[in-house]
């Protein structure tokens, strides 16, 4: 039953009336959930409430995180606060990437029938199936690119009909692609270099001995933008 | 666990039948498809040994290696006289297990330098052979 | 469009390279460039034969959308294996719209295909589209006195209503080596099994069933085997490395056809780059 101040909820397959407007998380907590598993962030960022549903009247099973997802009327969830997927072991550095690591260390990639089912369960819009199909292929910066903003929730390695564990499979070509292939940052080295070499050590000094108060108004002052002053 | 395993069954002909829309009744056992399989000498029961059982629901055809050894290479479909798809026959047996997930292959087993090896090509139409 | 619709496959990207970059030198001088689908994913390798199963066709059917929503009527594909399963599934789900409408259905995020696309293979386009005329006139370095295998393994030629030629008697090979001013050998295991996926947990049966092709190709005195699937390629070429005897390289056939255009075939055997140039020479002994 919906009014404009409350949705009813089912929780586990038990009734709640909460109020409109809140996430899912929220909502459970107000209906008087403790989270022990399944709450990180709160943000999007850590993948730890995934949450499955229905709603009211729809066939469909939807994904979503508890932490963003809002409540709708007739909504009928659980929480999946675990997949259970073991990482293969490897040593970054061993690892060839010319070689295709990936369908070595995750050889159940070549189980993949492109039914899509990942791509429809993942909450952030990413294009899993592609980045699957990626590594079949070898493809390790395709998959490292695509599959960026993963926050392993697990959701697709939970409905994956070929028990495959994606996001393994995705942080292994991001760590691939990270050591072996990306372009080295030259800013980054050369700066670091300067480090090295003392170039900053002289200022460093001089605010180590300022004062708070001139420290701050040191900070008021500096320049954020060529120009702006 | 409940460990899975595939329980005889009286009806499998019909089974067999149904998951891979072949008649095996059709059959009349001219030998056209033993004849012309590669991998015939390496089976337990010979192609039309394998059809011969499934004409009369003999579950012994379950047992032998015959539609493992399979390589779908349609020599005897394209043989047959009568038009049978032997490999669909075979295939039909294979989901048997299947799709109990009774695996016929396991990558859990197999070595990084044994799947290094394979191309990738082969390792994809294996799992899809022999495993559910 | 100038060109044609065209399916890599993974291995093409992948452990058979030199098949693609044969492929795209030799359509490229034809005038008929291949036109990669912008999008694709796998296509399964192998057709299930399952009368149930939607689920395992759904790959190719996919790579059918993508064809589809290029615009192009048609696409090619150059692995057998990849040409086979894309053209078996092309048969069923154009003809069955119940199946393809359930597919369509599954597959909401898709546009719906419409069960149009035609599938075909490299060979066919050589020899339907082409033809060997052209393929002839285009050839700067004559193959002539080269004993060329041709072997078709299964995909080619089955099943009958997706094969491009006769299972037992099929000949476009043959016609293409001859166009290329080389000799075809005719040799009983064209279209024998290589033994194929049974290579992951049954080398042993792998290794025996290639050797007899390979086996077959040395008493016509082949002086290289060409093929169009990699795993064909990969396996003739274990049996020889396992069992040892006098090699006979083998090559894709994009590969001889770009070796005679005189453009990129990626790596050749001595068989070829090591060929007397003056015409009458026979090249054999090589």
């Amino acid at each position: 039953m919906e009014d404009n101040k409350s949705v009813q909820l089912f929780i586990m397959g038990k009734a709640y009336q909460v109020p409109a407007g809140l996430t899912i998380m929220d909502a459970m907590e107000y209906a008087g959930y403790r989270f022990v598993r399944g709450a990180g962030c709160r943000s999007g960022f850590c993948g730890a409430c995934a949450t499955v549903y229905r709603k009211a009247g729809e066939y469909r099973l939807e994904f979503a995180l508890a932490c963003q997802e809002m409540v709708e009327d007739g909504m009928y969830l659980t929480q999946l606060p675990f997949t259970p997927a073991p990482r293969s072991e490897y040593a970054l550095e061993t690892l060839d990437p010319r070689e295709n690591v990936l369908l070595q260390y995750y050889p159940e990639v070549a189980r993949c029938v492109s039914c899509n089912t990942c791509t429809k369960s993942c909450p952030q819009d990413i294009e899993v199936m592609d980045y699957i199909q990626a590594a079949l292929r070898g493809d390790v910066a395709k998959t490292a690119e695509l599959s960026f903003d993963c926050i392993q929730c697990g959701l697709c390695t939970m409905r994956c009909p070929a028990d495959i564990k994606h996001y393994h499979v995705a942080q292994l070509a991001r760590r691939l692609y990270g050591r072996y292939q990306s372009p080295v940052p030259e800013h980054l080295t050369d700066r670091l270099e300067e480090i090295a070499a003392g170039t900053f050590d002289g200022e460093i000094e001089e605010m180590m001995a300022m004062s708070l108060d001139d420290l701050k108004r040191r900070y008021a002052k500096r320049t954020i933008e060529e120009g702006s002053e | 666990m409940v460990r899975k395993r595939l329980e005889r069954m009286e009806n499998l002909r019909e089974k067999v039948e149904e998951l891979s829309g072949q008649n095996v009744y059709a059959c009349y056992q001219c030998g056209m498809c033993s004849s012309g399989c590669p991998l015939a000498e390496e089976m337990d029961l010979l192609p039309n040994q394998v059809i011969r059982a499934l004409q009369f629901d003999d579950w012994t055809v379950m047992e032998a290696n015959a539609m493992w050894v399979c390589a779908s290479c349609l020599a005897c479909e394209v043989r047959c006289p009568k038009g049978i798809d032997l490999a669909a026959l075979m295939e039909g047996m294979r989901q048997l297990y299947l799709r109990k997930t009774l695996d016929h292959v396991s990558i859990d087993g197999m070595s990084r330098e044994e799947i290094a090896a394979l191309p990738q090509i082969a390792l994809v139409a294996s799992l899809r052979k022999k495993t559910g | 469009m100038k060109g044609i619709a065209y399916f890599p496959g993974c291995s093409l990207k992948d452990t058979a390279k030199d098949f693609e970059t044969s492929a795209r030198a030799v359509m490229e001088a034809l005038g008929l460039p291949l036109v990669e689908l912008e999008r694709w994913n796998c296509c399964g390798t192998v057709y299930s034969l399952a009368a149930d199963d939607l689920m395992h066709q759904l790959a190719s059917m996919r790579d059918l959308i993508r064809t589809q929503e290029m615009g192009e009527p048609e696409v090619v594909a150059a692995c057998a294996m990849c040409y086979n399963t894309l053209k078996r599934v092309s048969l069923r789900v154009n003809a069955d719209v119940e199946a393809r409408d359930k597919m369509n259905a599954f597959m909401n995020k898709e546009t719906d295909y419409e069960g149009s696309i035609e599938v075909r293979h490299l060979l066919e386009i050589l020899r339907d589209r082409i033809g060997w005329e052209r393929v002839s006139e285009r050839v700067t370095q004559p193959l002539d006195g080269l004993a060329v295998a041709p072997y078709y393994g299964c995909t080619l030629v089955r099943p009958r209503e997706a094969g491009i030629d006769d299972p037992d008697a099929p000949t476009v090979m043959r016609d293409l080596i001859e166009a290329l001013g080389a000799t075809a050998v005719p040799f009983p295991f064209a279209t024998e099994c290589c033994g194929s996926y049974q290579v992951v947990d049954r080398r042993d049966l792998v290794i025996e069933r290639s050797d007899r092709v390979v086996r077959s190709a040395r008493r016509a005195h082949a002086q290289v085997i060409v093929t169009s699937c990699p795993l064909c390629q990969h396996n003739l070429e274990q049996a020889q490395q396992e069992l040892g005897g006098e090699t006979i390289p083998v090559l894709y056939f994009t590969q001889l056809v770009a070796a005679a255009f005189g453009v990129e075939a990626g790596e050749l055997p001595a068989a070829i780059t090591a060929r007397p140039a003056a015409a009458g020479e026979t090249g054999r002994g090589n």
